[in-house]
């Protein structure tokens, strides 16, 4: 049970227009129909004894605890299961219900470890506290009777056990796996005294579980159990904070015994995740202690050396010294810095204030560059601003969901868990992308439609859409012609009305049946509110840009923006992609997307900064490391982040970082990018700083310090020091000061403070002086930039073409368990499920190639070639290979080219042409790289630190 | 760079002239850094070979 007891109302809140007041234990509530007597009675303060029951859970009535008397009325029913009506006159508490819960109890006690039930010191589950609350001190049948205390344990989960000894067979667990997760990997075998909880016949670690902790957190009986709890003890402590791993930014609480994380359990209150997690966010926290952090600065004067231990204050004045030497040799621009969305928005604020301000230039960028800068680009073009639409939460009102170029369940798994519950509900389901992915048929959910395009062919798909809409006069007139541009929607109207934009002549490129996506396109335009939800397989193409306007002018033409259930909703990949973009770190815009050349912003920040600043935009990362390459582009920052393994073309950044003279890398592991760095910072983790992270829907949520950085310095202060030692002074005693002059600045963060993030838990922006608590959903009544600005989107092919060399198309992408680079999760169990990257193939692609499941493959492209295993895979459509780029020694990006999209470079990492063939040995590459690494990591421990 | 300045074309093409060759100098000179427009446009002043018409024409209204 978590540390921090937060109220459970025992069942879910009900919204009904009609109110009904009853009487508990002479207490008047007044409360929604339909609500139940459990919940009307918390709701006066009255806690009826339960264990079946949790207000994120439908009520079941088993555990016969919550037992009641109704005035009038026979018998004595569940509190749980009976509503509350009006007139109503309750009773929780007299001595025949007092008799009938010791007696259930007294049952479950007579087949539950005595031990566990006999001592306070045992653990604190909700189990213990009912012996409590119903006065139980023995049990009348002894111990000895026919039970399940021999039954074995499942420990197969490297982060939880199953003791069947502890079973009440509840069924909480079973339906949180159902109900708050939607995978159903659980159920009740057998029948009677032979009921017992299973996981399909198999151990938990072999099942459908995706070890997402709803069930451990459903348990009332400590059954179900953290394996770090069993180890650690009981946490004495904790903070509440926000998860560093995915857009969704789940809020969790932190519980320690001192400085140690016991657990993390999702924060019934985060807006994000309504107490639900994810395996990464729920379990995959033991990086932040792994004996692979580098706690010590280091320098050394090529990459090649050894790498040396110093103290903090020789580590900053060494990199400011050589930024200097090479600015004065090499001219102001030749040096810039990067920054991660894992950063929070304070630390990213903070790096591009310093390029802008100390180096004198706009040479900063952050990896957005590489995901979603295509989605600021074209929502900004077409509506006006650089983000999704709505919160998370209006997915429970959409009625038609499209999902584009995006996998949920892997990538955005307590997001995926939200819309799985609308599906269910009965929204339909348009999915559109290359594989087949778990939510086009998955328990309780099928998609309606499936569109299995062509990688490349996004914009193709969505003019045939927008074709279908707009010659099957299925538009909104009245609100085009109230809230857009008419002239450039006629422009478009026309353009997509022509008859190459049909799924007809759009066919031969994107593969999919005219058919179906005629039914798709009136299925989103004409079902109700239709909401997009898309991902990477939008964005990183050579359209990217393209695509989303494409996608923004289907919103648009069907009414479906500026209100609830609808909207554009770009699903980020890492927790901090949106702040990262919204705090000014993209080379030709400050923060809130202003652009540099605007006089009146550029002066505000001048005088904010005291410093005369650049009015022209700086270098993009790929453009550095063309620059680099060129002999223009000799340092740079790079704060946590790690283009060697992330970037494409791994080749081109090796040989680009390899050509500058000063490479500072920040970060919590000597990263790939590392192993081309002359000084090296280390990072302190999520769990060791302050800040804010803001997620895919504009919330802005806290970050907060669980401990002290474990190498002395927070991020922010690392940059602090180095600014100072550049010559440009910053003094800020804590990270609530720099988002008071992010608030001073950027006038969509105007009205955002560490005390109201504290006071109301999080916030959307905008949020100003119009909307001093945020924003849900944006474009209500009208869009930020004015009238609706339809683009015209013509279909251009990519130029990475298959040919008879390369006659496949490679995709790459993200699985559940692990977590981009993966430096935080392959340092976790989580490898227990990827311990390696593989290739996924059709069978008819393998049999070809005479390829079988686990071999040795070689995938080769125009740019270079890598070994990894194969999986035959019918999620694949033939054609198309898949891989992740979660580990190193695979090289992924080795493969990948350098095409780009037009409007932003973000790279074309979806459609690459390579060739698959049987492999006995590891690539040239591979072999090479293993070489490069063993020299480039050695450190000298010898230490000349002082500190 | 040259193959980028195509893609730019490429999008804007869809509209009238003007209006296209307009749209790809202002991206250009919004997104474009300063030694990268400087290439690009001594490349202009070598002919300018591979270069979409509207690339061409874009890169001479560059400031």
């Amino acid at each position: 049970m978590a540390l921090i007891q937060q109220t459970d109302y025992g069942t879910p809140k009900r919204n009904s227009a009609t109110l009904v007041t009853l009487e508990i234990d002479g207490k008047p509530v007044t409360v929604p129909a339909g609500t139940s007597v459990m919940r009307a009675a918390v709701e006066v303060g009255v806690q009826v004894p339960k264990l079946c029951a949790s207000d994120n859970l439908e009520p079941f009535g088993s555990c016969r605890l919550c037992l009641i008397e109704v005035e009038g009325r026979k018998g004595t029913p569940a509190s749980c299961t009976t509503p509350a009506e009006q007139g109503m006159k309750v009773r929780t508490q007299s001595p025949k219900l007092s008799k009938l819960r010791m007696g259930v109890m007294e049952l479950y006690a007579s087949d539950y470890p005595r031990e566990m039930f006999e001592s306070s010191a045992s653990g604190n589950t909700e189990f213990q506290q009912m012996v409590t609350a119903v006065g139980l001190r023995d049990v009348r049948y002894g111990y000895s009777g026919k039970n399940h205390q021999s039954a074995e344990k499942d420990e197969s989960n490297p982060y939880f056990e199953f003791d069947p000894a502890k079973c009440i067979v509840c069924s909480r667990c079973v339906r949180a796996c159902e109900e708050v997760q939607g995978t159903f990997a659980l159920t009740i075998d057998g029948r009677g005294f032979a009921s017992a909880v299973s996981a399909g016949d198999k151990p938990f670690l072999e099942s459908e579980c995706v070890s997402c902790g709803a069930c451990v957190q459903a348990c009332p009986t400590g059954s179900l159990l953290e394996k770090s709890v069993i180890e650690n003890g009981q946490p004495d402590r904790s903070v509440v904070t926000t998860c560093a791993y995915c857009g969704v930014g789940c809020s969790f609480v932190a519980e320690l015994k001192g400085d140690e994380v016991v657990r993390m359990t999702p924060d019934k209150a985060g807006k994000a995740n309504h107490g639900h997690s994810c395996i990464k966010g729920r379990f995959a926290w033991g990086y932040t202690t792994h004996k692979d952090r580098i706690l010590k600065p280091m320098i050394r004067a090529k990459f090649t050396d050894p790498w040396r231990e110093v103290s903090w204050e020789e580590a900053i004045g060494h990199a400011a010294g050589e930024f200097k030497r090479i600015q004065a040799k090499y001219g102001r621009d030749s040096i810039g810095g990067i920054t991660s969305s894992r950063c929070s928005n304070e630390e990213t604020f903070l790096v591009q204030k310093m390029v802008r301000a100390a180096f004198g230039n706009n040479n900063t960028d952050t990896c957005a560059r590489v995901c979603h800068s295509p989605t600021g680009y074209g929502m900004s073009t077409t509506l006006g601003t650089s983000a999704g639409t709505q919160d998370f939460d209006s997915v429970e009102v959409a009625d038609v969901i499209m999902i584009i170029g995006a996998n949920p369940t892997d990538a955005h798994p307590v997001f995926a868990s939200h819309m799985k519950r609308r599906l269910r509900e009965g929204a339909r389901l348009i999915i559109i992308d290359p594989r087949r992915i778990d939510l086009v048929k998955t328990p309780h959910v099928q998609a309606d439609y499936h569109l299995p395009l062509l990688p490349g062919t996004n914009v193709a798909m969505i003019n045939s859409l927008a074709h279908v809409v707009v010659t099957e006069g299925l538009v909104d007139e009245p609100y085009v012609k109230e809230r857009c541009d008419l002239v450039a929607f006629e422009q478009w109207r026309k353009f997509v009305a022509q008859e190459k934009n049909s799924p007809e002549a759009m066919e031969k490129f994107t593969g999919v049946p005219a058919a179906d996506v005629r039914a798709a396109a009136r299925l989103y335009a004409t079902g109700g509110s239709g909401a997009i939800y898309y991902g990477l397989g939008v964005t990183e193409h050579s359209q990217g840009s393209t695509m989303v306007m494409g996608m923004c002018n289907l919103a648009m033409a069907t009414g479906n923006i500026g209100k609830n259930g609808v909207g554009i909703n770009p699903l980020r990949g890492q927790n901090n992609v949106q702040g990262s973009c919204d705090m000014g770190s993209f080379p030709h815009e400050y923060s809130g997307y202003r652009h540099v050349s605007g006089t009146a912003v550029r002066e505000s920040f001048e005088k904010e900064w005291h410093v005369p600043l650049q009015s022209e935009p700086g270098l993009r990362i790929p453009n550095m490391i063309d620059a680099a390459v060129d002999g223009t582009f000799k340092g740079i920052y790079i704060q946590g982040e790690d283009i060697v393994q992330s970037d494409p073309n791994t080749q081109h950044i090796s040989a680009g970082l390899a050509a500058m003279e000063c490479v500072v890398v920040q970060d919590l592991f000597l990263n790939e990018t590392a192993s081309y760095a002359h000084v090296f910072l280390p990072g302190s983790s999520f769990l060791e700083k302050d800040g804010t992270f803001t997620n895919a829907e504009r919330r802005i949520s806290r970050v907060r310090k669980a401990s002290d950085p474990m190498a002395g310095l927070a991020d922010w202060e690392a940059t602090m020091a180095l600014s100072n030692a550049l010559g440009y002074p910053m003094h800020y005693n804590h990270p609530s000061e720099i988002m008071d002059e992010i608030a001073r600045l950027t006038p969509t963060f105007a009205g955002v403070s560490y005390e109201k993030l504290d006071r109301l838990g999080s916030l959307q922006w905008p949020c100003n002086d119009k909307a001093p608590e945020g924003t849900p959903v944006m474009h209500i009544g009208g869009f930020v930039r004015g009238k609706g600005r339809f683009m015209i989107t013509e279909f251009v092919p990519t130029d990475e073409r298959v040919t008879a060399r390369f006659p496949l198309i490679l995709t790459t992408g993200r699985i559940l368990s692990q977590y981009n680079v993966g430096a935080q999760t392959r340092r976790t169990p989580n490898n227990t499920w990827h311990d390696m990257d593989v290739l996924e193939i059709h069978p008819s692609d393998a049999e070809d190639r005479g390829i079988k499941e686990g071999d040795l493959v070689s995938l080769a492209s125009r740019e270079g070639d890598i070994t990894l295993p194969a999986r035959i895979s019918e999620r694949m459509q033939p054609g198309v290979v898949y891989t992740t780029f979660h580990h190193a020694m695979t090289g992924a990006n080795v493969v990948t080219t350098e095409f780009s999209d037009w409007a932003t470079n973000c790279p074309e990492y979806k459609v690459t042409a390579v060739q698959v063939q049987l492999a006995r040995h590891m690539s040239e590459w591979q072999e090479q790289y293993l070489e490069t690494r063993k020299q480039t990591t050695r450190i000298e421990k010898e230490s000349t630190a002082n500190d | 760079m040259i193959h980028m300045a195509n893609q730019i074309a490429l999008f804007f093409a869809s509209y009238p002239k003007d209006e296209a060759v307009a749209g790809v100098a202002d991206h250009l000179q919004k997104f474009w850094e300063p030694r990268m427009r400087k290439q690009i446009t001594e490349y202009v002043a070598h002919g300018g070979s591979g270069l979409h018409e509207y690339a061409l024409e874009a890169v001479k209204r560059l400031h």
